[in-house]
């Protein structure tokens, strides 16, 4: 078995597994908050740039954006993520292609998770926030998104155990994750094909149980008590 | 100023907050007809009348929490904003205290007290911890001041709202049926310290059912009934001589137990 593991060097790609997982959860975090910021805020524009596109981005399959990303964006229009004259040039940017298109795609899910989020608040926190003179960013900043992410706890645990398993997608543009390796043992050894399928499903428990376990614990310690 | 048998200062002349020929609907609800309301600098004005006569929704257009159709509202002689940064400037001058409290869920009663000075008004740490303790022992909370707002009483929280908003050094108080959510044991101590707050001159309008607040702290009572104000009168006379039907109904339906 650990023949296996090293022979189609499955700890690395599952180090790139967890690698794509945790880029792609900050941008999306990040790109995410952004997006649910537009659909709340009062300007008609921005909701409508937002709802757009949680509409467009959730709608779409994953592979498809991921393709788009590496044939389309940079296959096409050539608009590379990494200097050419760099000599992992091909690597890295592919890597960063497939961590855009994660992020874009999962963005949409964790807008909704944080809106979710949001409905958990009452009415009067926001007119509270308003009534003492916050400005719609300064009431978003202190008193809004602070108990949104708490209350979105769950959900948004959720958005990331479907990020991870969902990185297997990338393979599809040759980044060499899990699923990429997987593919070629699959291939060459028939034999210990289900050793193999075994290997890589305990890897992801073992990658998603413990973010299962730390959403649980945290919603129920950081929810806010009312 | 001077004080009046009571120990309440007298309202000066200067107007303060002026509504003109306000109206609005919520759908065909024709909820604010016509309202024409002045109130003076250092007037404490306690709006009654049965539910749904709009009292509530009139103290909250004051601040535009709710919109107006047509009309005027100016504050201070400024006529209320819109939208945007000049809204937030001029609702920082005017206090807010409402139904169900309100406080900020995820942080301290001293975090409560502080947010608005600091992040509106650009005060310092120390300076407004200090001024929040002050205001937070004013109304007797002050050994709360680590705590949680679910960690404390209704009648806790809805004072550390009011020390909230006098953080703020507001112009003007407005309060939404202050004691409306609370425990009867728990009016009074909310009802002390809106008392001592219009003894010290505080401009307040004040929506509440409590008619012995009214009596003793209010210079002028308004009753409202269907969206229109029937009625405006020094307490005294209002309720010893209601002048509209209405009012006489209301007042025998309440004043009877």
């Amino acid at each position: 078995m650990f023949e296996l593991i090293e022979e189609y060097q499955l700890l690395s790609a599952f180090w790139m597994t967890i690698k794509l997982a945790a880029f792609s959860a900050v941008i999306s975090l990040v790109v995410g908050t952004v997006v649910a910021i537009m659909r709340l805020s009062p300007v008609k524009i921005f909701q409508s740039v937002g709802t757009a596109y949680v509409t467009l981005l959730r709608n779409t399959p994953l592979t498809l954006i991921v393709i788009l990303c590496s044939l389309g964006i940079w296959g096409q229009l050539n608009i590379d993520l990494a200097s050419r004259e760099s000599s992992t040039f091909l690597v890295d940017n592919n890597f960063r292609w497939a961590v855009a298109g994660l992020s874009a795609y999962h963005a949409a899910f964790v807008c909704e998770a944080l809106r979710s989020g949001v409905n958990t608040i009452p009415l009067g926190q926001a007119e509270a926030a308003r009534s003492i003179g916050l400005t719609f960013a300064q009431s978003m900043r202190q008193v809004i998104l602070p108990q949104a992410f708490r209350g979105a706890i769950t959900p948004l645990g959720n958005v990331l155990i479907a990020l991870t398993k969902n990185t297997t997608v990338v393979a599809a543009i040759g980044v060499a994750e899990t699923a990429y390796r997987m593919k070629a043992l699959a291939e060459f050894e028939p034999a210990l094909l289900m050793v193999g399928f075994a290997i890589v499903a305990l890897g992801f428990v073992i990658l998603t149980l413990p973010m299962g376990m730390l959403t649980s614990y945290l919603s129920g310690r950081l929810a806010v008590k009312r | 100023m001077s004080d009046d048998a009571n120990g309440f200062p007298r309202p000066t002349n200067e107007p303060l907050v002026v509504l003109q020929d306000v109206n609005k609907h919520f759908g065909d609800l024709h909820v604010l007809r016509d309202i024409n309301l002045t109130v003076h600098k250092g007037e404490v004005v306690v709006v009654i009348g049965p539910s749904g006569s709009g009292k509530s929704t009139l103290c909250r257009t004051i601040n535009r929490l709710e919109t107006f159709e047509s009309g005027s509202i100016t504050i201070n002689g400024e006529t209320l904003p819109e939208e945007g940064k000049a809204l937030a400037r001029l609702r920082a001058d005017v206090g807010m205290v409402f139904q169900s409290f309100n406080l900020f869920s995820h942080k301290t009663i001293l975090e409560n007290v502080t947010l608005g000075p600091i992040k509106v008004r650009g005060a310092k740490a120390a300076a407004a911890k200090k001024r929040a303790m002050e205001l937070l022992d004013r109304v007797g909370v002050a050994h709360q001041a680590e705590k949680y707002p679910a960690q404390l009483s209704g009648g806790q929280q809805q004072r550390v709202a009011i020390a909230r908003s006098l953080a703020m050094e507001p112009t003007v108080m407005l309060f939404d049926e202050p004691t409306s959510a609370l425990d009867p044991e728990m009016i009074n101590e909310v009802l002390d310290v809106m008392v001592q707050l219009a003894k010290s001159g505080m401009t307040m309008i004040v929506v509440t059912h409590e008619m012995g607040f009214a009596r003793k702290a209010a210079d002028r009572v308004v009753f409202m009934s269907d969206g229109a104000i029937l009625e405006e009168n020094i307490p005294e006379e209002f309720f010893s001589n209601p002048q509209t039907d209405r009012a006489k109904d209301f007042l025998g339906k309440i004043l009877t137990h």
